[in-house]
């Protein structure tokens, strides 16, 4: 079976349940071996045996987070000599596809990026233009370096653990040479709402909040969803960017998209469409939001989403 | 003496995304025929006028260069580009680059900037409106051994450093880099302009260079379907969604929602 990497960017004192997505796809793959950047606890050595992982790598730098990219990519490609990696899987996010990228062209690898799974033979599979069609792509290059998205497949540990052997990685000097230094960073106050991209149901309002977010965020915590909003939302300054569902903000695939005063053109649609089931509210009726919507109504957020809020609350007792 | 710049800033044509896109033919690419600059571009010539203009514009001797690759539709994007206030274009174009992949596009897009050669700066915008992978910029700026530093939505440049600040979901922060360096900016950035009258006029007297695989030194089996890293081996159009129950609020919608949620074990 040919070797597989995969990239854990400072896995903290537990494995996410994305990074145990990526050990799983790849045990299907062949023999997997792990390059940690960042602190590596015995908590997480062990979880990384019980998934069967054969060898485990740490870079000899631990500046590696003050830079963007370049160096992670650099010892990234190093770890993949050492491995004899045929495949290297990462995690979907902004900075896992950059990472990705440069790896790809230190490796002449082709890189996939939106992956939702990957066949035996190294057939990835992804949706692309927005969700409106499924492709297959493959890699032409003896190493293929694939992103994989969240909430892809069920973690599952090995079928018998592993005692993996730990070694060090040199990372290549010029990868630094060549990479933005970070000189400051400020922490967001958490929200306490679940992640937007990987939630399980999104509560999303558009112009039709009208600077009142109030009822969307009461819904959503009813149901325990993240919040979303639609550019309308954002531009107004009515709610932070980071929530931009669309085009030009995050694609979220939920069980469970709930539409707002958000009439649904393709710049929000392109970012929600693949939801499972899709709620609209809205007061006009010509919204295109209703064509893709599998229960809509048409009426007042404001009546509507208050009433809702309240019931659940009952029902949930 | 203030500093001047020469900023390359990538510029692609793109499928209207307000209309329906498919997939077709040998490798399943979409169809440019009725393509516009990628909205999500403008915001990189924007930010590029504004530096320039910071040290006195084009009569100071700073350079904004719109380069686009892609066949003769490209041309557009360029000239929309100089509409907008680029001092010159580039059109990269040849049979050969039909195809081609995040790797095989930065392979050709840095021999392009090579050519043009002495660039202070490479700007694109945060993801191309199409392919959506926003593997370009990050591979270019390897290709190229420089510092990348993407979706900055706010960028400074002084003494041959630049300063630009990313936000992300759970933090913000601050990063330097040396110049030369590629930068792509986010749709925070700026407020990209209009082409005015005057620049419409203005645009007809600039020049736009066409360079070929052979101009920049590029062997077309590196580029293209034959010398991509990829292949797409099947593309399904996914069924339509189509419209489900939709009701109208008789005091009661709000319940009915959350009936809807029950019966599709959604709470």
């Amino acid at each position: 079976m040919a070797n597989v990497l995969v990239f854990i960017d400072n896995p903290g004192d537990a494995l996410k349940k994305g990074s145990l997505e990526l050990l799983t796809v790849a045990r299907g793959l062949g023999e997997t071996a792990v390059a940690v950047n960042g602190t590596l606890t015995g908590g997480v050595s062990a979880t990384l045996a019980e998934y069967g992982v054969s060898a485990i790598f740490q870079p000899s730098a631990a500046d590696l987070d003050d830079y963007l990219v370049a160096p992670k990519a650099a010892y990234l490609a190093a770890a993949a000599g050492a491995a004899g990696a045929g495949t290297v899987l990462l995690d979907n996010s902004p900075e896992g596809k950059e990472i990705a990228a440069r790896l790809g062209i230190r490796l002449n690898a082709g890189v996939i990026t939106d992956v939702v799974a990957v066949d035996a033979d190294g057939t990835a599979h992804k949706s692309v233009l927005a969700g409106s069609y499924t492709t297959a792509a493959k890699a032409t290059t003896p190493i293929s370096v694939l992103t994989l998205k969240a909430n892809s497949v069920t973690p599952e540990p090995a079928p018998a653990a592993t005692a993996p052997q730990t070694s060090t990685i040199d990372v290549p000097a010029e990868g630094i040479a060549a990479a933005a230094r970070i000189t400051s960073r400020e922490q967001k106050v958490a929200s306490g709402r679940p992640d937007l991209t990987d939630a399980r149901i999104v509560v999303a309002g558009g112009r039709g909040v009208d600077g009142d977010f109030g009822p969307v965020e009461q819904l959503a915590d009813a149901l325990g969803a993240a919040v979303g909003a639609s550019r309308a939302a954002t531009d107004a300054g009515w709610i932070s960017h980071d929530a931009q569902v669309g085009q030009t903000g995050k694609t979220v695939s939920p069980q469970l998209y709930i539409s707002a005063g958000i009439s649904g053109a393709i710049q929000q649609k392109a970012g929600m469409q693949t939801a499972k089931v899709i709620v609209a509210v809205n007061k006009d009726a010509e919204s295109p939001v209703f064509e893709i919507a599998d229960f809509g109504i048409i009426g007042d957020l404001f009546d509507v989403l208050p009433q809702a809020t309240e019931e659940i609350k009952k029902r949930k007792g | 003496m203030e500093e001047t710049l020469k900023i390359i800033v990538l510029v692609k044509h793109v499928p209207d995304a307000q209309f329906d896109r498919h997939l077709s033919g040998e490798g399943y690419t979409t169809d440019r025929d009725e393509s516009i600059l990628s909205e999500l571009d403008e915001y990189a010539l924007e930010a590029a006028l504004q530096l320039a203009e910071a040290r006195g514009g084009a009569k100071a001797g700073n350079q904004v260069i719109a380069l686009s690759m892609g066949p003769s539709g490209a041309v557009n994007a360029v000239k929309k580009s100089l509409q907008m206030g680029a001092t010159e274009g580039v059109h990269l174009t040849d049979a050969a680059l039909a195809g081609s992949d995040a790797a095989a596009t930065s392979l050709a897009l840095a021999a392009a900037i090579r050519h043009i050669g002495a660039v202070d700066l490479v700007l694109t915008g945060m993801a191309s409106t199409d392919g959506e992978t926003s593997l370009v910029p990050a591979q270019l700026a390897e290709r190229l051994g420089l510092p990348q530093v993407t979706f900055a939505s706010s960028l400074t440049v002084d003494g041959g450093r630049l300063t630009a600040r990313r936000d992300a979901d759970t933090f913000s922060e601050t990063v330097e880099a040396s110049l030369p360096a590629v930068v792509s900016v986010t749709d925070q950035i700026n407020e990209p302009r209009y082409p005015n009258f005057k620049g419409i006029i203005a645009a007809k007297r600039k020049s736009i260079s066409t360079l070929s695989l052979a101009d920049i030194g590029v062997d077309p089996a590196h580029v293209g379907h034959a010398g991509s890293w990829t292949t797409v081996t099947s593309a399904a159009e996914r069924p339509p969604r189509t419209a489900g129950t939709i009701i109208t609020d008789e005091g009661d919608a709000g319940i009915k929602l959350v009936d809807f949620l029950a019966a599709q074990k959604l709470l």
